[in-house]
């Protein structure tokens, strides 16, 4: 079995990148604008400044670059989310992190004024950081451990509330809203090309926290107790894992707003394929999580010509199904 | 504790079950004359009594009963609606987290209304014919087809599996991007006005709206009471209940769609306000210490509520008024996780 498993893990990275490659080429070939393949190749390779050049240069590259970093990040924080909640159906909107984030970012940039991403970026972080407590405190009180119901019901409480206090915020300035209606549905598009690169370093050092965290959560999967007979330090592996999901999370967030079930369709997807090894999982889950996002991306912009449906949207339509699915589940994922 | 029997009907009275819907009463009295005295100028509250009595001066009639007596009726209404549905919902399904916002009737609600607020209405507002019929009809349909969709997905031993809320919560999140995605195509005006009534907002609240929501009551109200007799019997499972003479699956799917139409007519006067028919049964059952959520007292609760909450958001925060939604949002939230965290320690 471990040898099949190992040589299935392997062919299926191939596959995962290929299809990687794949949406990106084809996010950068469709868009409203119709444009040959041979104008996209000039604006890839010789820019000259006509108007298919722009168009690829800088709004296809950069929407598809921020969708790949963003889809890895929510990809990772899922599955970690997952692990730790040994919990088949969290994900960062549906426990209500997204919101928390959202939330503080939302203060920073329209009650305090802050306008760069490195400034709102922290206000993101000490949301997520606090709505997963909130979460992570709600499933802990619960008798043998959190059931997917509370979690998913805490998160819901916690989505709402911040989500209502958001709002609350909002409604005393039309501009704001103006703002944040685009914002609160998160897309990728028209967001300033540099947010990508400012979000690599918050993302890079999310991952290493991550891939660090890998080993720890096999272990834990095993339940607390054997964890601990095992040699593992179980509160400094949760702490890893807590401010690993809130990085990937809260940068997500504040780049481009909360955009919900590419954790929970990445990490489900990966675990098909490679089974229960965490060190696996989250490889894949941060593949998977680039395509999902890039791919629903170039849907949204293909099903609502000429004008398009932001990513957060086509990905609420293509996940619900998929999170009810995982529900109805005669024998649900055991984690 | 007091039995009194006339012939063949027999009850039970508690103090505890006239005194605390005796105080509800007079908190929701108290809130409409504090909510009423609210506006461009403060009317004191000993005037507003007079003229809720039939006296008072001319000013303060025609202020009082034209301009500030629809909100206050509105959310009081709105609210009794909403308590009631909870309670349908909480009782039939046996679930004491199951409610209209929760399973996602709520959100289709606010989808039909938007979606006929976005692409029918100029300005946001949508008048005629198709402000008193489309944006109430709307909203039903869209309530009902959430409902129904829920159910086809998720019933399949009753409502009391935790896989309906489950599916409600999926639900809701198409229903709500589903929203977002109107609110984006719409001009800004729109999206002002949509965002502000998808808050729960009654500030627009006119005796039109209050009609609607006043008929629905009347008739909905007393079919709800006289079908929830048997929801002792729906109380045990479905064969002890059977055993006992109640027609569950017949009693069971009329007592839904109550709580259905009940929770559209109040979304479509006031959009949606979070967490009033989820808590306010919850409330209801811990003050009178029953075992089902009584109705008639989660009603008057909800208005109760509802009505605090409004004076709350327009008072507390300065020359800023919050929209009610928002205010029961942010209470109403922290309940629901204290109440998962209470039912996680009593399970056993």
């Amino acid at each position: 079995m471990t040898q099949a498993r190992t040589s299935l893990r392997r062919r299926g990275l191939v596959v995962v990148a290929a299809a990687v490659l794949g949406v990106v080429l084809l996010s950068i070939a469709l868009g409203s604008k119709a444009l040959s393949l041979p104008e996209v190749w000039h604006g890839l390779w010789t820019p000259t400044g006509a108007e298919g050049d722009v168009i690829v240069r800088s709004l296809r590259l950069p929407r598809t670059a921020l969708a790949l970093v963003a889809g890895c990040a929510l990809g990772v924080a899922g599955a970690l989310m997952q692990g730790h909640t040994r919990n088949p159906i969290a994900d960062p909107v549906l426990l209500g992190v997204s919101a928390g984030a959202g939330m503080f970012v939302a203060g920073g940039i329209f009650l305090l004024g802050v306008t760069t991403l490195y400034g709102y970026v922290w206000f993101g972080f000490a949301g997520a950081f606090l709505a997963s407590a909130i979460v992570y405190f709600v499933g802990n009180r619960t008798r043998g451990g959190a059931t997917p119901v509370t979690l998913a019901l805490g998160g819901a409480a916690v989505h709402a509330l911040f989500t209502a206090l958001t709002a609350g915020m909002l409604i005393l300035d039309e501009q704001a809203l103006e703002l944040y209606r685009f914002w609160t549905v998160g897309s990728v598009s028209g967001r300033p090309a540099e947010i990508t690169a400012q979000m690599l370093p918050f993302v890079v050092a999310g991952l290493v926290l991550a891939a660090a965290n890998a080993r720890g959560l096999n272990s834990l999967s095993l339940g607390e107790d054997v964890a601990r007979a095992l040699g593992v330090r179980v509160g400094l592996t949760r702490l890893v894992g807590m401010a690993a999901i809130t990085l990937l999370t809260g940068v997500a967030v504040a780049a481009c707003g909360p955009i919900g079930f590419v954790g929970l369709m990445a990490a489900h997807i990966a675990r098909s394929i490679t089974g229960p090894d965490y060190r696996w999982v989250l490889l894949y889950s941060a593949l998977v999580g680039m395509a999902l996002m890039v791919a629903a991306d170039v849907l949204g912009r293909l099903v609502a010509r000429p004008s398009e449906l932001p990513v957060g949207i086509m990905l609420a339509f293509i996940g619900a199904p998929v999170f009810i699915y995982l529900i109805r589940r005669r024998k649900p994922v055991r984690l | 504790m007091k039995a009194i029997r006339v012939g063949p009907v027999s009850a039970v009275i508690r103090p505890r079950h006239v005194l605390v819907p005796a105080v509800t009463l007079v908190a929701l009295f108290a809130a409409i004359v504090a909510n009423t005295g609210r506006g461009e100028f403060d009317i004191p509250a000993s005037d507003i009594v007079g003229v809720l009595l039939g006296g008072g001066d001319r000013t303060d009639r025609l202020v009082v009963l034209q301009f500030r007596l629809p909100r206050a009726a509105v959310g009081a209404m709105v609210g009794a609606a909403l308590g009631l549905a909870g309670a349908i919902i909480q009782g039939v399904g046996r679930n004491p987290l199951a409610s209209p916002d929760i399973l996602g009737v709520t959100a289709g609600a606010g989808a039909g209304a938007v979606a006929v607020i976005v692409l029918a209405g100029e300005y946001g507002a949508v008048s005629g014919p198709l402000a008193e019929v489309g944006v109430p009809l709307a909203s039903i349909g869209g309530a009902l087809a959430a409902a129904v969709l829920v159910y086809v997905l998720a019933v399949r031993r009753g409502l009391s599996g935790y896989r309906v809320l489950l599916v409600g919560v999926g639900i809701q999140a198409v229903l709500t991007s589903l929203i977002s995605w109107l609110l984006v195509k719409a001009s800004i005006v729109d999206a002002g006005r949509a965002i502000v009534w998808l808050n729960g907002s009654l500030n627009a609240a006119t005796w039109e709206n209050a009609q609607a929501v006043g008929i629905a009551l009347v008739v909905l109200l007393p079919a709800a009471l006289v079908l929830s007799f048997p929801f002792g019997a729906l109380n045990f499972d479905d064969d002890t209940a059977r055993g006992l003479g109640v027609r569950i699956d017949t009693t069971r799917a009329v007592l839904i769609v109550i709580a259905v139409l009940l929770t559209a007519t109040a979304t479509a006067a006031a959009g949606p306000i979070a967490f009033v028919a989820l808590a306010c049964p919850q409330l209801a059952v811990r003050l009178l210490g029953t075992g089902t959520p009584p109705l008639l007292a989660s009603a008057l609760l909800g208005a109760a509520v509802t009505v605090w909450a409004d004076v709350l958001g327009r008072t507390a925060f300065g020359a800023v008024e919050l929209p009610v939604g928002v205010l029961t949002a942010a209470l109403g939230a922290p309940y629901l996780l204290y109440l998962l965290v209470r039912s996680g320690k009593a399970r056993t």
